[in-house]
């Protein structure tokens, strides 16, 4: 018998799955610097989601529209409940409201050639209206934020909508953060701050709380702008039945509903992690309350969160969406974690598609900085039409579905044109399990 | 002058009318009669016309206010001249919460007093209270005056920037960040400018003056009670 046959087994090292590797690096963290951790994007975790929902396509019960010969609509239009002038898109994916401050003015700027290019609206942010967007976007969406940044009724009104912010899906209930690095003297003068401070944006608005004020918050507003342009209510994904129906009741034209994986410029992690719901889980209720008052596709709703394919903007729809808004996607697009930054990520310690260090400023592509050198690697025209492929990309993939199903709309597309791959999505979707005509909770199956 | 009877006219019309005023009109002296409480009443104003309400408002008076003088005789309801921009708003009466908030120009003054949060966000406007003024008053004050002949209430100036806040009679307590400073003679400049403008009668030298400590301005792990 060898020493080597003597030895006794030795158990494998285990790694716990409570106190795993990230977590425990988290611990380290923490208690070296005392401060939580606080990152760019939406949720990391994995959550029940639009991969977790297949089409059903056409079978001998529906025939299926002809590819590239019959016409798919992919219009929507948006607010034509009070609005004089409802928006029309050619489009049904828009770009959601993320601030100057937090992307650099190129960046904007490439949001709003790459929208106008492929025929929908961008969206201003926590930060007020810049040029370069107005200047660019055929389409934009002035957001009423709880910080009140930049804001005036010069810009109200060459607005083409105004969206009264509630909430976000990353961080429902919570306020906005831009860190000193980022207060440039630009971004500060927009926000009456002194330059290099944290900036901290409130959480709730300033000058109303609750449906009843939310109410009358529309009519001022209404009253600024002539009655002429939509209004519309974004909310973090969190009751969305009940704040879809405070938001109808208030007066809104467009309700937008946030899900917890949307990004954001700059939040606690935990907050990100452990806050709101899925997005899968937000539109089925949200679409309940619009029917229950008899506002389905009257008040319109746009859903984000997550939105990365034309598979996905189809599934949203399907469940009742009438349009999508993209925001960590439309970044991706310009060029956000591109693998060609890849030693620059090495040095920030982190690596493509990883980097969320949004609010340092430092991004290599140039995207979600302030420091004019690194803002400057971004070319607004290239980046603005890497966007406008992506959307046409999505366009055709969610037409190649609605066609597949047999719709001429995108907006025919339909909760019976889809089944569940999980018993997590099949609940929240309200969408019966593959193969079968049952979902958990499903009324009359009694379980 | 002309007259808007709120009465026989809607809120609309009124606005509209008010709005569609041009920096040279010759129609600079407007009557409005039975507000009777209503809301966003004179709001997205932009030309150097003269309003005066006859009698009290609801929400949003004045709202975004540019260049026009509003003039309301009674009192006025939540978030009167709320982010406005330049000109005057003048309440005899006292005012609703978030009175003047985010303000980012002109003048507010209100003869008697504001409820809670008065200025909170300011960004610029200038507020003049004769009377006193509730809790968590000039609440992240950004920049501007705030000018209390009275008292304040709790927690004034919590998480306060760079607004100015000057109180004559007692603060309650001061809120998170927010400190006693010194009075320079700027300051009592300030004052005097402000009292005149708001037609006030006080004098500069029994003001006292609070400021940001500026302490919360980057996140320090030793100050972490006061978030
Ligand atoms: C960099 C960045 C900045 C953002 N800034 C804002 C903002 O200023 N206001 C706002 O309402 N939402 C903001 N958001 C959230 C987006 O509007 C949107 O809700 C979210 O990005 C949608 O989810 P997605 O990123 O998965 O597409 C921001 C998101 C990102 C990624």
């Amino acid at each position: 018998m060898n020493e080597h046959d003597k030895r006794i087994p030795q158990t494998v090292p285990i790694q716990s799955a409570t106190f795993s590797n990230p977590i425990n690096a988290e611990i380290r963290r923490a208690a070296a610097t005392g401060i939580y951790d606080i990152r760019g994007g939406g949720a990391k975790r994995k959550v029940p989601h639009f991969d977790d929902l297949l089409f059903l396509g056409a079978s001998i019960s529906r025939y299926p529209l002809e590819g590239y010969r019959e016409k798919c609509d992919t219009s929507v239009t948006l607010g034509t409940r009070f609005a004089k002038n409802p928006i029309k898109l050619d489009i049904p994916i828009t770009i959601a409201g993320m601030s100057f401050g937090a992307l650099s003015a190129q960046a904007k700027e490439a949001l709003g050639r790459g929208a106008s290019a492929a025929g929908t609206s961008t969206t201003t942010g926590d930060g007020g209206m810049t040029e370069e967007e107005r200047g660019h976007s055929k389409t934009l969406v002035y957001q009423y934020l709880p910080s009140r940044y930049g804001m005036n009724p010069d810009d109200l009104r060459r607005a083409d909508a105004i969206e009264i912010v509630v909430g976000q899906g990353a961080k429902p209930g919570g306020g906005g953060m831009l860190l000193g690095q980022k207060i440039s003297d630009r971004v500060a003068e927009m926000r009456t701050l002194p330059k290099g401070i944290d900036q901290r944006s409130a959480c709730r608005h300033p000058d109303w709380t609750g449906p009843d004020d939310l109410e009358i918050k529309i009519l001022e507003l209404r009253e600024i702008t002539g009655w002429r342009v939509p209004i519309y209510v974004k909310v973090g994904g969190t009751r969305p039945y009940y704040d879809t129906a405070l938001a109808v009741k208030a007066g809104a034209d467009v309700v937008v509903l946030d899900g917890m994986q949307g990004g954001t410029a700059a939040t606690q992690d935990v907050f990100i992690e452990n806050v709101g719901l899925p997005t899968l889980a937000c539109i089925r209720p949200a679409v309940r309350a619009l029917q229950d008052l008899g506002m389905h596709r009257e008040v319109q709703l746009i859903v984000s969160g997550g939105i990365r394919t034309g598979a996905d903007v189809a599934k949203a729809m399907a469940l009742g969406a009438d349009a999508v808004a993209i925001g960590t996607a439309a970044l991706i697009a310009l060029g956000d974690n591109d693998p060609k930054w890849e030693a620059e990520y090495q040095k920030l310690g982190t690596t493509t598609g990883a980097y969320d260090d949004w609010h340092e400023g430092r991004d290599p592509a140039g995207i979600t900085t302030q420091d004019p050198e690194l803002a400057a690697r971004l070319d607004p025209v290239e980046a603005g039409r890497r966007l406008r492929n992506y959307l046409k990309v999505m366009t055709l993939e969610a037409q190649t579905i609605a066609r597949a199903c047999g719709h001429n709309h995108l907006h025919n597309l339909e909760p019976e044109d889809l089944c569940a791959l999980t018993m997590e999505a099949a609940a929240m979707a309200q969408i019966p399990l593959a193969g079968t005509d049952w979902y958990p909770g499903k009324p009359g199956t009694g379980y | 002058m002309q007259k808007i009877d709120l009465a026989t006219q809607t809120l609309r019309e009124m606005n509209a009318t008010l709005q569609a005023q041009k920096d040279q009109t010759n129609a600079t002296q407007w009557d409005i009669e039975n507000p009777r409480g209503a809301h966003a009443i004179a709001v997205g104003l932009d030309a150097p016309i003269e309003v005066t309400v006859r009698g009290s408002t609801g929400y949003y008076c004045a709202g975004m206010n540019k260049q026009a003088t509003v003039h309301v005789t009674g009192s006025a309801g939540p978030g009167v001249a709320e982010n406005m921009m330049s000109g005057t708003v003048i309440i005899d009466g006292d005012a609703s919460q978030y009175a003047g908030a985010t303000g980012r120009g002109g003048l507010l003054v209100i003869k008697g007093n504001a409820a809670s949060r008065c200025g909170i966000s300011m960004k610029g406007i200038d507020i003049v209270v004769q009377g006193n003024i509730g809790h968590m008053s000039a609440f992240m004050g950004q920049a501007g005056n705030l000018v209390v002949c009275g008292d304040a209430g709790d927690a004034l100036g919590d998480s306060l920037y760079e607004a100015r806040l000057f109180v004559r009679g007692s603060v309650k307590s001061l809120g998170a960040d927010c400190v006693e400073k010194e009075v320079r003679p700027e300051h009592l400049e300030i004052l005097r400018d402000l009292l005149e403008r708001a037609g006030i009668d006080a004098k500069p030298e029994e003001f006292r003056r609070y400021g940001s400590a500026r302490k919360l301005y980057n996140f320090d792990v030793d100050n972490a009670a006061a978030y």
